[in-house]
């Protein structure tokens, strides 16, 4: 009777041990994923191999002060991340971001590390994105 | 020890072991889809959010959005911000135009209502809130034909980021507020 007692405490102390491990398991996993703003575009098509960090493009800062259009219209920007096709090359010759960021509208594009912002590792991504957000993440 | 001390203690190490098991449940558990995790999160400082490099020293020159972003109307998912509402009280007054400041929108004022299959209520789309941030050919024809009925659409594409979620789910507000969309009773 005694063992038996015994037997069912140890039980009870390996359950409840493992039922902790779980929940602290599941409430620092939260922790792991990066919590940057929704539609923070991180741009990678280049950079990496250029030995640069990737851009980040925060879309939240610019639609305070452009319409959607501004840039997805009239500037040559596309809707699909990575498809625009843009380079330092086209930049500096004042497309694309060098249409603002020319020192007058905004900062200059010699300032390069106040866009090349990302982690090195990111790949080209929108981030916080639903297809990101899906269990099964899309390719 | 007597029999009814043993049931008591087997539904306590049994409850132990569930009560853990219905905690992830919940933490899991999407009130709109299944495929998708949990929105539960808050504006972040640049340094903190995973993607910024910290050890870029000009970082401390970008703006944060714990600072901007409160500035604006409240929302309830996305970057928590209702860019609607703010953009109607003219908390930000966002240019049309990249290169000309003058250029206004021409909103149509023209809504639609879209039945759904399912049991959701009716989807309204208004074309005046899409107009003051877009103009015609950014959504037809590429996305949409111009002409009522002919977009067959489901939740499925839109999670896949095409239709609607080709900007709903990346940067208009996401999927998870759906009675933004689905408005319309029955």
């Amino acid at each position: 009777m005694i063992i038996s007692r015994y037997r069912l405490i140890h039980k009870a102390c390996v359950t409840s041990a493992l039922g902790l491990a779980i929940v602290l398991l599941t409430g620092l996993m939260p922790g792991i994923q990066a919590h940057a703003e929704y539609g923070d575009v991180v741009l990678n098509n280049t950079s990496k191999a250029a030995g640069m960090n990737p851009v980040i493009f925060p879309h939240w800062v610019h639609r305070m002060k452009y319409s959607c259009r501004a840039c997805h219209e009239s500037l040559g920007f596309k809707m699909k991340v990575g498809t625009s096709g843009i380079t330092m090359q086209k930049i500096f010759a004042g497309e694309y971001c060098a249409v603002c960021h020319n020192g007058k509208v905004a900062f200059e594009t010699a300032k390069c590390q106040l866009c090349h912002t990302g982690k090195k590792e990111l790949p080209t991504q929108v981030h916080r994105s639903t297809k990101q957000t899906l269990v099964s993440p899309l390719e | 020890m007597n029999k009814q001390n043993q049931r008591w203690i087997i539904l306590i190490v049994v409850s132990l072991f569930i009560m853990p098991l219905l905690g992830i449940a919940a933490e899991q558990a999407v009130p709109i889809n299944r495929l998708l995790k949990p929105h539960k999160d808050e504006n972040r400082l640049l340094k903190e959010d995973g993607i910024h490099d910290p050890a870029n020293p000009e970082l401390g020159k970008l703006k944060e959005p714990t600072e901007v972003l409160k500035t604006l109307e409240p929302g309830k998912s996305g970057n928590f911000v209702d860019w609607s509402a703010s953009l109607e009280k003219g908390k930000i007054k966002p240019q049309y135009d990249a290169k000309d400041p003058s250029a206004q929108a021409m909103p149509m004022d023209l809504n639609v209502v879209i039945e759904v299959t399912g049991s959701a209520p009716n989807v309204l789309f208004p074309h005046a809130a899409h107009l003051k941030w877009l103009e015609c050919n950014n959504c037809h024809t590429a996305i949409f034909e111009a002409k009522k009925g002919a977009n067959k659409t489901s939740m499925e594409k839109i999670l896949k980021g095409e239709s609607c979620g080709v900007c709903h789910g990346s940067v208009a507000f996401p999927v998870n507020d759906c009675e933004r969309c689905h408005s319309q009773k029955k």
